[in-house]
């Protein structure tokens, strides 16, 4: 943790004045530079020594543009949920910056952070574990202006929580309700309106429907939508659910052992892939269709994600690959468009890091 | 041995990573908190519960109106009257120095339940800052507060009442200190432990987003959420300490000799062993009622507050 | 492959033509202290040997209690079969002494759960505890049960089976431990399976190595399966029929490729239509509204009559029976039934 220097003052107010400017709808408003998240491994009692790292996030950069939904895809242990940490200021980036409005927020502690975390805010996977048992609704929803009082006055909390719990679709006499009388879906909601109360411009979402039923995953999907619309919201949406991603997603970033596999738009990722893991990962999609299924082309991966603590050299993927050669153990593919379809106007001018990306249609659009 | 240090999600080795929470149908949803009626009526529902808390309340009436209820004063000694089988006069008989039995254990309860649950009060204050500091900050202080704890957790409670009374002498006062600071490691330990998991749940996350501090943090979501199984433990531990108690006046190396208390009742009767019975048998029971009344409660609240923990 | 005689041999094999196993207006109640819930109100199914069928359903949707009484491992008390039959190779089970339903599991009838790692114990090999499955059924020695060890991990198509047979389950990954899960499950050659979510916490991708693996088990074997599970993708892939529960009751059958293309009950409409499509951008979702049912308080009438789009006043007073679903002419369609007071409309349009 930095600790806090004399010109704290001023850092405040210089974060403050830049993160009350306007960003333009498809301007950046959230970049990320080499992020990396080194957990490290130690050994001993009493006397720790560090043996090693999980590498969890590993060098990871893209931009969130405002009023986007970026949606980051990739199986457990990708190291999806530590990005929305990091972004979120949960953890300590090992490396790199998170540029918000300009302003490295890695970097910032104390009061500089508080204001920003008014802006960035968070839903969870899990409505069992993300909602405080013993805080009834309205505590749960007001608490942000418990933090931050000088969003709303007193006297107006109890209004706002309410508007809050309207704005959810739920009922506002639910104030004084305890978070188990709720159903999953509900609970969600609950915590979407926590994070709704201070305003915010940019909401991290991870896996926020991958708990709830088929039937409630869609109400919570377009609620979502809406509020979008309404607030003028920027999401960065976590997922491993490649169709939710799709339907939800302007952008669409692939993440494999700490490194992004591939970003795009959602047409040129999901019609237009070029990483070999992206291909195998929407072939893998059961599809509820069995003749849309008989169209597609199916890639079983063998083996297993190797260990985040000790990945392959060169491209992290090339153990389970199918096109792997000599070139993939010794050079790290980088992030970019891929040299071949540099210039090319087509869908698949987009950034792969591969050394042999090509086109493959997986989903079965054509 | 090799460990991750924090949390991240995924697999640090080939750990499969946390499972996407699968709606499963295994039961009708349960709440997982209950309100207060709730358990209240869990705990009314638990017959041996109910009976332990009854024996509690009498005991501590019984403490607190002792003067009054008391037949003699118990350091009254009468030394026409010794060694009286209970009879109409005495119902419990009379001691080698010809004091009422009843009255003694009538006014024995005053130091029980004092000494129970000054000592406890104590090892939980001790218990419950360190616990809280050693699961919440972690690192360095983890370690530390962990290591004392375990020599705190094997050293002999005798040997240190020993060293505790040849620094404050014999009385109530060095009682409560030394069973107090010779069982609060297991409230840290249990603390931690619990915080240890609250820690990682989501809503402490989504506080700490919101820009909480960290007093609100610890104070408004983490402890509510962690210290029921301490209290709980605690009210069990109240009739372990009494024991321990009786004990260590028993083995003189509590309060004075002459106080009306059980564990010197014990100690006085056990040379009239197979001759008086009455002299030990009554403390005795009194000891082993009392504890037994602090561990049925203790254990009526755990099952009435967390029913999954049975 | 050779099939292995097994100690429990009450019960005989299926006369030909017979299902394996017939569920028969199965009922199970769980007490709990704010009432009775009724988990599963009057389910039949059946499976064939060599089929599979899917029970489709969401959270309290009664799909895994029914799994539960079939293998005799409700928890009972609170659950109860309040009424019903099962019947596997046509006998009453339900009526068997504990005893002999102890004997069907593993040997008979075997069961695959979501969560491999709390299925597997912690501190002995899963060498010891695959082999322990011969060598308590089969009275195996214990390198004849190790042997068989290694080649059941060999089938399940673990690697290196030889020098992994030591290692405990923390040593494998999730879909490997899965993997064991199936060869403790079809260890002694069991005539059903079971699998109760089996690939849903696994990634996508493993997800598809250990479904293939499971059915082409089924294949050479012919067991019977029966596929628990609230993913409509991962069914498609693998059933033969599907099931569809809702609040403890079969809302809808069809041969699976059916149902996809013209569901008959509104609930697995609503269900098909509110899954995002992986190969289209598509509009907003569609989404069912309202709530799962309340177990404790289930709707009178169709218990789906509240979230329902169609309903009518019959739909909140007469419970639905499983109509039998027909072309619109008439013409046969096998297998498929509704319970839906208006499935003709539903499929029909």
């Amino acid at each position: 943790m930095a600790d806090l220097s004399k010109d704290d003052e001023t850092t405040v107010e210089a974060v403050e004045a830049a993160i009350n400017a306007p960003v333009d709808r498809g301007e950046p408003i959230l970049q990320v530079r080499n992020l990396v998240k080194h957990f490290p491994l130690t050994q001993g009692i009493v006397f720790k020594r560090t043996v090693g790292a999980v590498k969890a996030v590993d060098g990871i950069s893209f931009d969130l543009y405002q009023g986007e939904t970026l949606g980051i895809v990739g199986e457990s242990g990708c190291g999806k949920s530590t990005v929305a940490k990091l972004l979120m200021s949960l953890e300590t980036a090992t490396a790199g910056e998170v540029l918000y409005k300009g302003q490295d927020i890695t970097k910032l502690s104390g009061k500089a952070l508080k204001v920003v975390r008014r802006n960035i805010q968070m839903v969870f996977q899990d409505p069992y574990t993300s909602l405080n048992p013993r805080m009834t609704v309205g505590d749960i929803i007001g608490e942000p202006f418990d933090i931050h009082p000088e969003v709303a006055p007193k006297g107006t909390r109890r209004k706002k929580v309410q508007d809050l719990l309207d704005v959810v679709g739920l009922n506002p006499e639910y104030i004084n309700r305890y978070p188990h009388q709720f159903s999953g879906g509900q609970r969600q909601r609950i915590g979407i309106a926590r994070g709704l109360a201070l305003n915010p411009e940019v909401i991290i979402c991870d896996e926020p429907v991958s708990a709830l039923d088929v039937s409630v995953q869609a109400q919570v999907i377009n609620l979502m939508e809406n509020l979008q619309d309404e607030f003028n919201l920027s999401y960065i949406f976590i997922a491993h659910d490649l169709s939710i991603v799709r339907h939800i997603s302007d952008r669409v970033g692939v993440m494999y052992l700490g490194k992004m596999a591939e970003i795009g738009s959602d047409a040129e990722i999901y019609e237009y892939p070029t990483h070999p893991y992206t291909q195998a990962l929407l072939s893998a999609v059961p599809v509820p269709d069995p003749e849309a299924r008989a169209h597609r082309e199916r890639i079983i991966l063998t083996g297993d994600v190797p260990s985040p603590a000790n990945p392959p050299s060169g491209c992290r993927f090339r153990t389970r690959c199918w096109k792997a050669q000599d070139k993939c153990a010794t050079d790290v593919p980088l992030l970019a468009i891929p040299e071949r379809f540099k210039g090319v106007d087509s869908p698949a001018a987009h950034d792969s890091a591969c050394h042999f990306a090509e086109v493959k249609d997986v989903v079965g659009v054509a | 041995m090799t460990e991750v240090v924090t949390g991240m999600d995924g697999s640090g080795t080939t750990a499969a990573g946390p499972a996407p929470a699968a709606p499963s149908a295994a039961e009708p949803s349960v709440a997982r908190i209950s309100n207060w009626s709730e358990i209240r009526a869990r705990f009314l529902a638990n017959k041996l519960a109910v009976f332990g808390l009854l024996i509690v309340v009498i005991l501590l009436l019984v403490a607190v109106f002792a003067p009054l209820i008391a037949p003699a004063d118990p350091l009254h000694q009468d030394l026409m009257n010794t060694l009286k089988e209970p009879s109409s006069k005495h119902w419990l008989g009379t001691d080698a120095l010809g004091r009422d039995q009843l009255s003694r254990i009538i006014y024995g309860s005053r130091i029980a339940m004092i000494v129970g649950l000054a000592s406890i009060l104590l090892a939980c204050f001790i218990g419950i800052t360190l616990g809280a500091i050693a699961g919440y900050f972690g690192r360095i202080w983890d370690t530390l507060i962990m290591r004392v704890a375990d020599v705190f957790f094997a050293f002999p409670l005798l040997v240190g009442a020993i060293v505790i009374i040849l620094l404050m002498g014999r009385g109530v006062l060095p009682v409560v200190i030394s069973l107090g600071i010779f069982s609060w490691a297991t409230f840290a330990r249990l603390l931690r432990s619990q915080i240890l998991s609250v820690r990682e749940m989501d809503y402490v996350h989504a506080a700490k987003a919101l820009g909480a501090s960290r007093r609100r943090i610890v104070l408004k979501h983490i402890l509510p959420n962690s210290v029921t199984s301490v209290v709980v433990y605690a009210a069990s531990s109240v009739g372990i300490a009494i024991v321990a108690e009786a004990s260590l006046s028993f083995l003189g190396v509590g309060v004075s000799p002459e106080v009306a208390e059980w564990g010197n009742m014990i100690f006085a009767g056990k040379d009239f062993m197979g001759v008086k019975d009455y002299l030990w048998v009554y403390p005795s029971l009194s000891i082993v009622t009392t504890a037994l009344g602090f561990v049925f409660l203790g254990n009526g609240l755990r099952d009435a507050l967390d029913p999954k923990l049975r | 492959m050779t099939t292995v005689e097994t100690a429990a041999e009450s019960i005989g094999t299926t006369a030909a033509g017979g299902p394996l196993l017939e569920v028969r207006d199965l009922h199970v109640e769980f007490k709990t202290r704010d009432g009775v819930a009724k988990a599963v109100n009057g389910v039949n199914y059946s499976v064939s040997a060599g089929e599979t069928l899917a029970v489709l359903g969401e959270s309290g949707s009664g799909k895994s209690v029914t799994a539960q009484a079939i293998m005799g491992i409700l928890d009972s008390p609170p659950g109860r079969v309040a009424q019903g039959e099962i019947l596997f190779h046509g006998q009453n089970i339900l009526a068997l002494p504990e005893s002999e339903r102890r004997k069907l599991r593993g040997n008979k009838m075997a069961m695959i759960f979501q969560d491999a790692l709390s299925s597997l114990n912690p501190v002995l090999s899963v060498g010891f505890q695959l082999g322990e499955m011969f060598r308590a059924h089969q009275g195996l020695s214990k390198k004849d049960a190790k042997k068989k060890a290694i080649e059941l991990m060999d089938r399940v198509r673990i690697p290196a089976a030889k020098e992994r047979v030591g290692d405990y389950a923390h040593q494998f990954s999730g879909g490997m431990r899965q993997r064991i899960m199936i060869a403790m499950a079809i260890a002694l050659e069991p005539d059903l399976i079971i699998a109760d979510e089996p690939t849903t916490a696994l990634d996508v991708t493993v997800q598809a190595q250990v479904m293939d693996l499971l059915a082409e088990l089924q294949r050479e074997s012919n067991m019977g399966l029966i596929l628990i599970t609230h993913d409509l993708g991962v069914v498609a892939d693998v059933a033969d029929k599907i099931a569809v529960m809702y609040a403890g009751r079969i809302v809808e059958t069809a041969p699976v490729h059916e149902i996809y293309k013209r569901p008959a009950h509104p609930y697995t409409k609503g269900l098909l239509r509110s899954i995002p499509r992986l190969d289209q951008k598509g509009q907003e979702l569609y989404a069912i509204k309202g709530l799962p049912p309340n177990l404790l308080a289930v709707p009178s009438g169709c218990a789906f009559n509240p979230r329902c789009e169609m309903a009518q006043d019959i739909c909140r007073t007469d419970v639905p029976p499983l109509h039998t679903v027909t072309e619109a002419d008439g013409g046969e369609l096998p297998g498929r039934g509704s319970a839906c007071h208006f499935w003709k409309e539903t499929i029909h349009g």
